[in-house]
């Protein structure tokens, strides 16, 4: 459990966070830049000394009045946006300088992370000749190997283009799959946090705007404003029902109902995450009928927040929460109100995560 | 041709090397401090660094050879400890070159550290790497080429010296006497063929040192981020 309760103050701009994070798996620093995202990351790995207040860590005090631990104290990992290998080593000496001064603490070995990260064929490379993604990923690697207890990620994507994000986003997932290892992951992007996090944190102006689990805090009808346009939605859990090859669709079954979405790899059974931005989704008092729209789930209406954009319009499909945005014309046309029961009708339906599919390339397709 | 007497030329050399370890351990902190203190007085202190940059060599020899003589506290204190005085002895010479040559060690370390930046210090501390183990393993290897130009420069700067060294140190054979006060005195006297070869092998001697420094710095790592 980490218990971070911190100021700082900068020439226009203040940070003032008193929060509790979850004790394990990913949980998500989300927020337009300049909310104060990596300053927090930094506070929190004991980066920034100026810093006031207090940073806990299960039994651990890393910070509290007139304590400071140093980074190096602290037990952290961090992946920076820029990677920061050391230039005058190699792809291996990087490792090897992380791995040289965490030696019997307990923490995945080195083979097993040079596996993980398909970092055999890097080993002997210079620095300076790696791609951005490959890059991520020795800092990933590296990361791993001073076997922290608690891993932090700023923005490990953000400087890569959307085909090194690609390239890289299954090696995070492993990351964040593996078990016993709190990972705080920043970032401005809720396709990428969607398919990673379990838990949001939602950085405004400097202070906590929400905190919970990603999918109650993404469909939170009052958070839509801080969100964004394209942040507010739903995450939804189905499972694959089956494959209809010759319409090139894979059903998903849902308890509210089926869904359909392009042909997705994943056997029958598995679990699969879809994620359904606020603007993608429309609402009806009635089940509409000749529509070209293949996903029309049930839902009933939680809450309405008024904004600027709309009105955002919170819905509960099945067991899961979820999002609309809407006019006001349409709210009143509608009648809706907390209670009513509407037909959702999505728009545009993503797979934000492919749990099985990922679990299995980890087992099945060991590095060479 | 007569040979010349090859003792300066030893003496010379061996007070370059222990002057530019002996600067480079007091250059080392002094730089790093430099480049991230946040202190009102660091331009008092740069400046100050800087003195021997433009001070005429007399004048810097006059004020070192008014401190290092038996009647002031060093010089005194000196005396008291070793039974020997710090003007005219091989010491004296090694304080009076370090503080002449010390701009020529503390700048390019300065500009290596703050090319540096803050980024592989943070990424090392995060490594659980401590302030000396991060400093060792990671700033001064990404500042090679920074260490290796101040070295060259000092050990250069401290050959080449003359106006410090005759007001400090006088003219003692096996002592004080180093090359460019034995060129100066073969020239007095005439000896034109020894000042020839002593001025011939300081060239040579020189200019190969630089050249050696110059080919390997292409092989260092241009500072951080390659």
């Amino acid at each position: 459990m980490l218990t971070v309760d911190v100021a700082l103050a900068r020439p226009g701009f203040a940070l003032r966070v008193a929060q509790e994070f979850a004790p394990d798996g990913v949980t998500a620093i989300f927020g337009a830049s300049g909310a104060g995202k990596s300053t927090l990351l930094r506070v929190i790995a004991g980066l920034e000394r100026a810093a006031t207040g207090s940073v806990r860590f299960g039994g651990e005090v890393w910070q509290a009045p007139g304590l400071w631990l140093p980074p190096e104290a602290r037990g952290i990992a961090y992946v920076f946006q820029d990677a920061r290998l050391f230039a005058h080593l190699s792809v291996a000496g990087n490792l090897r300088y992380a791995d040289r001064r965490a030696r019997g603490l307990p923490g995945p070995g080195w083979g097993e992370v040079v596996q993980m990260l398909d970092l055999g064929p890097l080993l002997g490379r210079r620095v300076a000749g790696l791609s951005g993604g490959e890059r991520q990923r020795v800092a990933i690697g590296r990361a791993l190997l001073t076997r922290p207890c608690l891993m932090l990620l700023d923005e490990p994507l953000a400087a890569l283009d959307a085909v090194r994000k690609a390239e890289i986003l299954p090696y995070l997932e492993r990351l964040c799959g593996l078990h016993g290892l709190p990972i705080l992951y920043v970032s401005h992007d809720i396709a990428e946090l969607a398919r990673l996090a379990e838990n949001v944190v939602v950085l405004a102006a400097g202070g906590v705007a929400a905190a919970g689990p990603l999918a109650e805090v993404l469909a939170d009808p009052a958070l839509a404003g801080a969100l964004g346009p394209r942040g507010a939605g739903a995450v939804l859990a189905a499972t694959v029902a089956a494959h209809h090859v010759d319409d090139g669709l894979s059903e998903l079954a849902h308890p509210a109902g089926r869904l359909f979405v392009p042909l997705i790899v994943a056997a029958v059974g598995s679990p699969v995450r879809l994620r359904i931005a606020a603007d993608d989704v429309m609402l009806a008092r009635a089940r509409p009928e000749a529509i070209s729209a293949l996903n029309i789930l049930p839902a009933e209406v939680t809450a309405l927040a008024g904004g600027p954009g709309g009105v955002a319009v919170g819905l509960r499909i099945g067991p899961d929460a979820a999002l609309a945005r809407i006019t006001d014309r349409s709210a009143r046309v509608l009648a809706l109100e907390p209670g009513a029961q509407v037909f959702a009708i999505l728009k545009t339906v993503a797979i934000a995560r492919d749990d099985l599919a990922a679990a299995l390339r980890l087992d099945r397709h060991p590095a060479p | 041709m007569t040979l010349p007497d090859l003792g300066p030329l030893w003496l010379t050399l061996r007070l370059g090397a222990v002057v530019t370890l002996a600067l480079l351990l007091l250059a080392l902190p002094l730089a790093w401090w430099l480049a991230h203190t946040r202190t009102r007085a660091k331009p008092l202190v740069e400046a100050i660094t800087a003195l021997p940059l433009v001070l005429p060599p007399t004048v810097l020899g006059f004020y070192l050879l008014i401190t290092f003589s038996p009647r002031a506290p060093l010089g005194g204190a000196f005396l008291t400890l070793t039974g020997e005085t710090l003007t005219f002895s091989f010491t004296g010479l090694v304080l009076a070159s370090m503080i002449y040559s010390l701009p020529f060690a503390v700048q390019p370390l300065q500009a290596a550290f703050e090319a540096l930046g803050r980024a592989p210090m943070e990424a090392a501390a995060s490594l659980r790497a401590g302030p000396l183990d991060r400093f060792c393993t990671v700033a001064l290897p990404l500042s090679a080429r920074g260490v290796m130009t101040a070295m060259v420069l000092t050990f250069a700067h401290t050959l080449g010296e003359f106006g410090v060294v005759l007001m400090v140190g006088g003219n003692i054979p096996g002592r004080t006497k180093v090359i460019s006060i034995a060129i100066y005195e073969h020239v007095e006297t005439i000896r034109l063929a020894e000042a020839h070869a002593l001025s011939a092998l300081m060239l040579v001697g020189s200019f190969a040192m630089l050249l050696a420094v110059y080919s390997l710095n292409r092989r260092f790592p241009q500072g951080w981020g390659a």
